[in-house]
Order: C-alpha cells, then structure tokens, then sequence
C-alpha cells in the first residue's frame, strides 16, 4: 500500500472501529454496573458494534484527526509523509465520511476537508534509524472541552496533584460522555505538560507506566475518581474512568504544572508503521 | 418488558413516568438545538409539537436521490438550551425533551408545570440512534440553519434506550447523584490527604 492510502485508511479504521481491549474494557464495566448505569453502557457496546459492522463512524462528532510522528532520521521520504498527512486526511473525510470539523475562528468558515491552519496537528520526535510509527488519535469536542491545565505551587506535592485531578475529573460529571480515559501530564512548562497528557492516551488501555511509582499514582488516582459514583454519562455508577495514564518530565523549581486531558469512552486511535525496508502496516 | 411511548403522547401517559424509567419512543421526533430554539420562540414552530419529542442532536446526514438519510444522530450538550427550554415548553407542549448531560432548575420547573420529561440518551452513540430513524419526514430552515441546525423530523421506530432523568414530579437523576457525588468527595478527599 502507498503511504497516503495507509494513512486514510487507518484514519478511516480509527473512526469505525473501537480498539480491542477498549471494548474489553466497556464490556468489564458493563458487567459491574447496574441500573441506567449499565443501560449506558450496553448501548454503547450496541453501537460499537453496528458502526464496526456497517463501516459508519462510532460517533457524529467525528473529532479533529491529531497525529503524533516517532521518525528515524534516517527515514529517507520524510518529504513524502509531510505531504501524505493532510493528504490522508481530506482523503477519509470523503471516504468514510467524516464531519468536517475545521472552523476558522475569525471568519467561521470551513474548508470542508478537516485541514487548515495547523491542522492536522501533526507532533514530530525524531529517533535514530530508519523506522516510522504514526499514531492517529481522532478527538471529539465534547472531552477536549473539558481538558485543564492547572499550574499548582510546588509545595501541595503529590498530594496536590491528586487532589486537583480528582476535583477536576469529577467536576466535568457527564459532560466529557464517560467512563473516560484521563491522560495527565506532570511537570515540563505550560505546553508540554498538556502534550505530556495527551501522549499518555497512545499507551494501549490500562498497560501501566514502567516505574512503579507512576504506575501506583495512576491506579490509586482510578480508584478514587471511580469512588466519586458520577458513572457512565454522568448518571451514577462505578465507573466514571475506563483508565489514567500518567507521564511527567522535569519541571522547574518554582513550578508544579499539571496538564489534564480527558478522553470520551469513543477511545479512537490507529497506528502506522513504515519499517526499515519500505513496508507499511495499519494496526489498533 | 420494553416500555414503549408513541407519539402524540399523553399527559397522563408522561405523568406515569418516574426518574430511573427507561423507555423507547415510536413516532416523531424533532431536531431542535440552540438557533432553532431562539428561531421557533422568535416566529412560531414550523409544525405542531404538542405530543411529540424535541431532540437535542445535529445529525450527519446523506442525501440519497429525493430522500435524505441519517448516518449518525447522538445527542448533543442540552445545558446550552437551558435558555430556552422552559419557555419553549410552556408554549409548545411537547412531552419529551431527548438530549444527554442534563438541564437545570427552570426546566425542571416548566416539566412539572406542563407535564413533560428529559430523558438521556447515551452521549455518542450515533449509529445505534440513526438505525432507529426509519425516514425523514420533512426537514425546516434548512437553508437558513445549515445542516447540524436545521430543524429534522424524524419517523423513529422504537428510539431508545431513553433514560428518564428528570420527571414532571420535580425529581432530577442528576440534583440527587450532585449531592451523593459531593458526600462522596468529602471521603475523597479525607483518604488523600490522610495519605
């Protein structure tokens, strides 16, 4: 397969079919609820499954196509995969189809193909070699909205984190349509503890961050916002979060930033591989 | 056993239901979100709502030959019409509001007063929505509001499942899961910061 069709293609995957262990996960959840709680929850599993089976996307917000590109700098047709990005993504929007979701913020227009100014918002990290790995994550408004950055005083330490991911998750009750996946970001600056939050979305589902102590924060921090009984959609139930996934970087002294982003249970995402010698792989 | 409510619906039939019941609707069921709420209380609805249910959604929509069909229909935010729901129901009368999130006290207000119930339906499930849109009936002010906007109405066979989340006897699933929601918090809280 060329490179412009694995990408629409993988694009079109992510907004028809929800990841395994995703639907795993619902179906774990649905099995512990009761009541409107699981009423919530067999009708997504429903849903998932007609929009697999009927190819249509899982959901009519059908989010803003954000890519995240791991690149060897040795990857000889980097020019290509600049061009292929938006290419892919006007290509899946006809195809699948796709709401067109790009607006200009002054004038209101939409060009209709989900590209624009800095969109799709691609984020580059260069690697050694020659392999390419593309992640695809399609995100709706209604979770985006309720993303936050808090930049706290480093003196309420762990404890303030906790707090302050806790509140805010609860706070935002059935507007992010839950149970949702919460990305957090510890320190960096401003920005990268936002991006640090929605990296922590391309880990598969629930696998724990390889040091002990982060993978402890992010179970102790399911426990305690599923002990809020805001539940599926908000209606009261065990499961307000399917999964929190942690990353932190350095920070500075005198800052202690918190990025929180929250994802819908419609979890979306599809991967591209470009291996050394040329050949291309769509997975979830 | 499957409860199902058919439009035009009664007053009674809506006084019957509690918060917690879940029901499907069968009958017609009409788009409506913020333009078409201020448009329909600035000139009047287009056609009659009395007995029917309002449908907090902006539909994907394809039209195929003379007929247009629904690709995926969720619900969208229904805080944003808490403008102007309680006036639109006291003028209206439909009995059902559909849309996911909830409303606040003046709707809960005018559902008691007028004998009307919101009822959730699951945030995003698009697909499972359309399948149980059999045709589009007509479409309003298309032109005018674009698409997502447009006022749809729709013939829906056995629309559901629909959570009944605030009654026409003043109880609101989402106030009591608020103030349960808070107790819990203050647990919550104790627990992290006795760690």
């Amino acid at each position: 397969m060329e490179l412009v069709e694995s990408l629409a293609e993988a694009l079109a995957r992510a907004s028809t079919i929800l990841p395994e262990e995703v639907v795993q996960a619902l179906r774990k959840a649905r099995d512990e609820e009761e009541g409107p709680a699981r009423v919530q929850l067999e009708a997504i599993l429903k849903n998932v499954e007609m929009a697999k089976a009927g190819k249509l996307p899982i959901c009519q917000d059908t989010g803003t196509p954000t890519f995240f590109v791991r690149f060897g700098v040795d990857f000889p047709k980097l020019e290509e995969l600049l061009e292929a990005i938006p290419e892919a993504v006007r290509r899946a929007t006809k195809a699948v189809p796709l709401r067109p979701n790009t607006v200009h913020p002054f004038s209101g227009k939409n060009p209709g193909d989900n590209t624009g100014r800095f969109v799709p918002a691609v984020t580059w990290e260069p690697v050694p070699g020659k392999d390419v790995e593309i992640h695809i994550l399609p995100k709706g408004g209604g979770s985006e909205n309720c993303c936050a950055l808090k930049m706290l005083a480093p003196g309420v330490g762990l404890r303030g984190v906790k707090e302050a991911v806790v509140e805010h998750v609860v706070s935002c009750g059935g507007l992010p349509c839950p149970p949702t996946i919460v990305g957090v970001g510890i320190g960096g600056g401003a920005d990268l503890a936002m991006k640090l939050g929605k990296l922590a979305l391309l880990r598969p589902l629930g696998a724990r961050h390889p040091e002990p102590e982060v993978a402890a924060l992010e179970k102790e921090l399911e426990e305690l916002i599923n002990a809020s009984g805001v539940g599926p959609m908000g209606l009261g139930g065990k499961t307000t979060v399917l999964a929190v996934h942690v990353e932190y970087a350095h920070r500075h002294p005198a800052s202690l930033p918190l990025g929180i982003v929250i994802q819908c249970w419609a979890h979306r995402r599809a991967t591209v591989r470009i291996a050394s010698d040329g050949s291309i792989t769509v997975s979830q | 056993m499957e409860r199902v409510l058919k439009t035009p619906i009664s007053e009674s039939e809506v006084r019957n239901l509690r918060a917690g019941d879940v029901f499907y609707l069968t009958g017609l069921l009409v788009t409506a979100r913020d333009e078409a709420h201020r448009k329909i209380l600035e000139r009047g609805s287009p056609i009659p709502l009395e007995g029917l249910a309002i449908f907090h959604c902006g539909p994907v929509v394809q039209k195929k030959g003379a007929e247009w069909e629904v690709v995926a229909a969720g619900p969208t935010t229904s805080a944003r019409m808490e403008l102007f729901e309680a006036d639109f129901l006291r003028r209206f009368k439909p009995r059902v509001i559909v849309g996911k999130g909830g409303m606040g006290e003046k709707t809960l207000e005018a559902l008691s007063e007028v004998g009307a119930v919101y009822a959730h339906f699951t945030g995003g499930a698009g697909v499972l929505a359309a399948q149980a849109i059999k045709r589009v009936r007509e479409v309003h002010w298309l032109e005018e509001l674009g698409i997502p906007e447009a006022i749809w109405v729709f013939e829906v066979e056995k629309f559901g499942p629909l959570v009944v989340a605030m009654d026409s006897h003043g109880r609101s699933l989402y106030k009591d899961l608020s103030a349960q929601v808070e107790k819990n918090m203050e647990a919550i809280r104790a627990r992290i910061r006795g760690k």
